[in-house]
């Protein structure tokens, strides 16, 4: 189940947006093919770490290596589903669209997405149930159908990294089990799948690895070794009524 | 009505009418495809800082050469509106002040330099700086043969390089984080973007005028959007309100001695805006009420079906005196039409159709 090649390594990271750090001196790695969950309070720097690590932050200071390599080598072999919220579902376009977004890395520049793309893209509709929404025009979603489309966008990337940002947040149970059994098959096919998540008593059920974040990482490891109402203490900071 | 026809039968044979109409045209089209991009970007006020920041450009341009040809003054223009969208980028960027607030700092800033450098210049003697003040409010009828010709060659560029980049664009004003994440430099889309509207107002200068033409960015864009949800649809809808807009108000303004072109294009896009409001299918105003009422009406009629429902499920059958008292005639008629009662015999049921809509609620 868990590979032996690194898969994220992360060194000495620090991102500051004003005098005082959003993250300060993160270090960790983990190995290729594992399910990971970066658990932490509000505001502990979860998304900033993802964004840090895949460039759309800028860092102070720190290096970050996928499968031991720069994120610039590495590009397309890494899939970014951003938060649902961070986008305008107003925006004039249909579902069908939104997914063909994911192939745009590979294309490059100018090049239009033509059959080939087409199809993968219906394929990852498939995949996460979708597909009969193909032409429906993106307003029209709730929020689990939003989080399946972003979803299908980077599994369309057919990469070996995927970085998801609160995936379950404002989804219904059904579309929550659906997500989860897919990043469970990708990581069953050798990808590593790193998960913002929020729900603390998912965690067992659904991750192999946690990094437990607030600022500073305050553990990372395996669920069964770092899962600790310790270490969860550690991280919360007395702020237990997240634990149960 | 006789006279109106003449008018315009004989501005349609006039060569400077049918130059400065293609111009406007032209200008109103390009304006509006632009325009989506700024909505789309929530920046739709960059076009009113951008024209707002070129007019001290106009004027250093007259002060520096000189002269009062017209490419030598938009070239100073375009700096200006250049150096403004710059000014708007880098304050949003760098300093926590949201996008409307630099986009208001940038406009008044230069806008107030520039009117500054307008009364100087107007008060030095001897100059012959008689006429820069049209740049405020255009004046379409200065419009050459020579002025449109550079812009149809501008415009024309303008359109390959958006359909070059489509998808860049695409993908940058829907999800910019996911566009930079995939390798494109969000940078170069959003100043090939900017540079793109500065270009087509500082061309419409000459026109609409500083103060105006950031209604033909938006106008035509607002209305567009009412009718479709398709991006190329949005844009192509864009380019012939504005085309529209820019012909007409020239039109109207030919006919008519006294009013000027570049008020009157605007009002004419403003009017294809109040249209869309009101009228576009789905968005507007008129189909939205229309849908809200349709909704009022089937959750009405589900609450006393519900109520016949429970009726029929207590007392397995449900005769036409129940259903009478539980709902008026005119309700009654409305479940029957929509097939969720139905009466077999002496007996009244809620239908499978009924029971289905009941459960999904």
């Amino acid at each position: 189940m868990q590979g032996n090649k690194i898969g994220l390594r992360v060194k000495n990271l620090t991102v500051a947006y004003r005098d005082s750090p959003v993250l300060w001196d993160i270090n960790f790695s983990i190995p290729s093919g594992i399910l990971l969950a970066i658990i932490g309070p509000n505001g502990a720097g979860k998304s900033t770490l993802i964004k840090a690590v895949l460039n759309i932050v800028k860092k102070m200071h720190g290096e970050v290596e996928i499968f031991g390599e720069s994120y610039k080598k590495q590009r397309k072999n890494v899939a970014y589903v951003p938060q649902k919220g961070s986008v305008d579902w107003d925006f004039p376009t249909t579902v069908l669209d939104v997914v063909l977004m994911g192939t745009y890395g590979n294309l490059g520049w100018i090049k239009r997405p033509g059959s080939k793309e087409k199809k993968a893209s219906m394929e990852a509709l498939e995949k996460v149930g979708m597909l009969d929404f193909k032409n429906r025009q993106i307003s029209e979603l709730s929020g689990g159908q939003q989080q399946r489309v972003f979803l299908a966008r980077a599994l369309v990337q057919n990469a070996d990294m995927y970085f998801l940002d609160e995936p379950f947040q404002g989804v219904d149970a059904t579309t929550e089990k659906a997500i989860i059994k897919i990043l469970k098959e990708l990581r069953n096919q050798g990808k590593t799948i790193i998960v913002v998540h929020h729900d603390l008593q998912t965690v067992k059920e659904y991750f192999d690895w946690v990094v437990l974040l607030n600022r500073e990482v305050k553990g990372y490891g395996t669920v069964e070794k770092v899962f600790t109402d310790e270490n969860l203490k550690n991280t919360y900071q007395g702020n237990t009524e997240f634990i149960n | 009505m006789q006279k109106f026809l003449e008018e315009i039968n004989w501005i349609f044979t006039d060569y400077t009418f049918l130059i400065i109409a293609l111009g406007t045209t032209v200008l109103g089209a390009m304006t509006g495809i632009l325009g989506c991009f700024a909505v789309l970007k929530k920046q739709s006020l960059l076009g009113d800082a951008i024209s707002h920041a070129t007019l001290p450009g106009i004027v250093l341009a007259f002060l520096w050469t000189g002269s009062k040809d017209v490419n030598i003054l938009l070239l100073g223009a375009l700096v200006f509106g250049i150096i403004g969208s710059l000014g708007i980028r880098n304050m949003t960027q760098k300093t926590k002040l949201k996008t409307d607030t630099s986009l208001g700092l940038i406009l008044s800033l230069f806008f107030g330099f520039g009117m500054l450098l307008l009364t100087y210049a107007q008060k030095i003697p001897d100059a012959n700086q008689a006429g820069l003040d049209k740049y405020l409010f255009g004046q379409a009828a200065t419009l050459l043969e020579s002025d449109v010709f550079i812009l149809l060659i501008i415009s024309f560029l303008m359109l390959i390089i958006i359909a070059a980049f489509w998808k860049e664009f695409k993908v940058f004003l829907f999800d910019a984080a996911f566009s930079k994440s995939i390798g494109f430099s969000n940078r170069f889309i959003d100043v090939l973007m900017t540079i793109l509207i500065v270009l087509i107002i500082v061309l419409g200068l000459q026109m609409v005028g500083v103060v105006l033409i950031s209604a033909l960015l938006l106008a035509p864009a607002a209305a567009a959007r009412q009718w479709t949800n398709s991006l190329s649809l949005m844009l192509l809808l864009a380019a012939i309100f504005g085309a529209s807009s820019g012909f007409l108000g020239t039109v109207i303004s030919a006919s008519s001695d006294q009013m000027a072109t570049g008020p009157l294009i605007v009002i004419v896009a403003s009017v294809f805006v109040f249209f869309s409001f009101l009228f576009a299918p789905k968005r507007g105003i008129v189909a939205r009420g229309r849908k809200w009422n349709k909704n009022k009406n089937k959750w009405k009629d589900l609450q006393v079906l519900k109520k016949c429902y429970e009726l029929e499920s207590a007392q397995d059958s449900l005769l036409t005196e129940d259903v009478e008292n539980l709902c008026l005639p005119k309700q009654k008629n409305a479940l029957v039409n929509r097939k969720w009662l139905i009466k077999k015999e002496d007996c009244w049921h809620v239908s499978e159709i009924g029971k289905k809509y009941l459960r999904n609620i």
